[in-house]
């Protein structure tokens, strides 16, 4: 089932789900929490070692992977906690404050 | 067949053997008096294999409701009972169950609020409970108890409500006097409550759903609250069906207000619990002697009975509203506050007094209540009303 909320601003009180609920599963990524970041993750390619502990580590699953190698932070649902940052054992990520003159995401 | 047995029996065995024949498949119970004997006997039940329900024993009511709640949203028929400081405790997971909107029963034996610390019978912790969305029944007696857990559990299940349901009776006064009462055979009571099958069930893993999620900055809030209003209107007419049924199958007659002596009566008493059966037996002494008095009995409090209220009385020349719980510094206790809220809309309106009585189980009388329907007739006859709000018999 793909449950579907594109007209949820105009549903009424009846619409919705009995009780808040949700009735449908593999949904959590239509959630972006994301818009509360101040600051956002910046990994340098010259210093990574491709050890993949920000992928364990994210509390978000924001660290994209593809064939074993850190792509991207998903930027929609990373809340710029900087736990990636400090876990890095290269120093390979800075946290660069958003809203400023901002480096590429790699 | 539906078979009927007499008992001689305490309300709170009476409410455990309810509890044991709707079979809910979880209770999560912490005891307390006077509610106590409920879980004890039920324990009992489940320990000597008459019922299959998994009974967790929690270290609080705060976590009794909580584990209630996360069953009921896995999908089970759950139930619970508790008290006095025991509700309060539950404060927050009462608001959670009826938001979720998972049909959760329970029974409270009314009780006192500390502090002083006190066990015994008024209505202070259940008019705490009253605006936490559940719907609320009221029992005068073991049997109305009885009566009122069978049908709970239908009332709450029933899809066009959803709701919680609190099956309350008088601490002490209903949950520990032994009271003749009838019980109805297992099988008639397991074919009329029925199985229940969830809609949202979080063990549904062909189904799966997630429950008590987030729903602000700028979300529905506003709108599922407008839902549970909606649910809480429709239950009023669950009530009564769901009652016609039981009515059908048991011959005891429910009303949301039951009235005595309500057709041509001057002046009236309305109560709620146990101390509608004192005021009968005082309004039976009065109509011996000619006088035209009534009593109107709440036995809904949620959904409020507005205009059952308002029909049975406005015809009244003076009301008295018994209270067992303050409202401190609201105009009157809550039963006082619905009542002359019901009356409002009528052009034809009684004098109306509050008498705030019995908190803490202090003694009603019967002089007590004479004196109610003495002040009524002076009223009735043109005397000033005694007072915004009397303590009755307080020194
Ligand atoms: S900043 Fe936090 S949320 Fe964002 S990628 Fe790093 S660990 Fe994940
Ligand atoms: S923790 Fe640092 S070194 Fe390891 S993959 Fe992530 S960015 Fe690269």
């Amino acid at each position: 089932m793909s449950w579907d909320i594109s007209k949820m601003g105009d549903w009424k009180a009846e619409d919705f789900p009995r009780g808040a609920v949700i009735p449908d599963a593999g949904n959590s990524r239509d959630y972006v929490t994301g818009g509360w970041r101040s600051q956002r993750p910046c990994r340098d390619d010259a210093k990574c070692t491709q050890c993949l502990l920000c992928w364990i580590y994210c509390p978000d699953s924001a660290v994209d992977v593809e064939d074993e190698k850190v792509t991207n932070f998903n930027l929609e649902h990373c809340k710029g906690c900087g736990v990636c940052a400090n876990q890095c054992p290269s120093d390979a990520i800075t946290m660069v404050p958003e809203g400023c003159e901002l480096p590429e995401v790699k | 067949m539906p078979t009927q047995k007499t008992l001689a029996v305490t309300g709170n065995v009476l409410v455990a053997e309810a509890m044991r024949q709707c079979a809910p498949d979880v209770m999560a119970a912490y005891p307390i008096t006077p509610q106590t004997t409920i879980v004890e006997e039920f324990a009992k039940f489940v320990a000597n294999g008459r019922v299959h329900t998994e009974y967790v024993t929690v270290e609080s009511e705060h976590s009794a409701m909580s584990s209630c709640v996360g069953a009921s949203a896995a999908g089970a028929r759950v139930m619970t009972a508790t008290s006095s400081q025991g509700l309060a405790l539950m404060w927050e997971e009462l608001f959670i169950a009826a938001g979720m909107r998972l049909p959760i029963v329970m029974a409270n034996a009314n009780r006192a609020l500390s502090a002083p610390i006190n066990i015994h019978c008024d209505h202070s912790d259940i008019m705490g409970a009253r605006d936490t969305g559940w719907i609320i029944l009221f029992a005068e007696n073991a049997q109305e108890a009885y009566d009122n857990t069978i049908m709970a559990v239908r009332i709450a299940e029933h899809p066009d409500v959803m709701l919680p349901v609190m099956t309350t009776l008088d601490g002490f006064i209903t949950t520990h006097s032994i009271d003749r009462a009838e019980i109805m055979d297992d099988d008639t009571v397991k074919e009329f409550v029925g199985e229940y099958v969830p809609e949202y069930a979080l063990l549904d893993t062909d189904h799966p759903v997630s429950h008590g999620n987030f729903a602000g900055l700028g979300g529905p809030y506003f709108e599922f609250k407008r839902s549970q209003r909606n649910a809480i209107d429709r239950s009023a007419e669950v009530i009564r069906d769901v009652a016609d049924e039981w009515t059908a199958i048991c011959g005891r007659p429910f009303g949301m207000v039951e009235g005595w002596g309500m057709e041509d009566a001057e002046i009236a008493i309305v109560a709620i619990g146990s101390t509608a059966g004192n005021v009968r037996a005082v309004a039976r002494e009065l109509r011996a002697q000619g006088v035209r008095v009534g009593v109107l009995k709440v036995r809904c409090f949620r959904p409020f009975p507005f205009a059952d209220v308002a029909d049975a009385l406005a015809g009244c020349k003076a009301v008295a509203v018994l209270d067992r719980a303050e409202s401190f510094g609201a105009e009157g206790g809550p039963l006082f506050l619905e009542v002359r809220s019901a009356l409002y809309d009528r052009t034809e309106r009684p004098a109306i007094v509050n008498y705030i009585y019995g908190l803490g189980g202090s003694d009603v009388k019967l002089d007590l209540l004479r004196r109610v329907y003495s002040d009524l007739s002076d009223v009735a006859d043109g005397a000033q009303v005694p007072g915004r709000l009397v303590y009755l018999g307080a020194r």
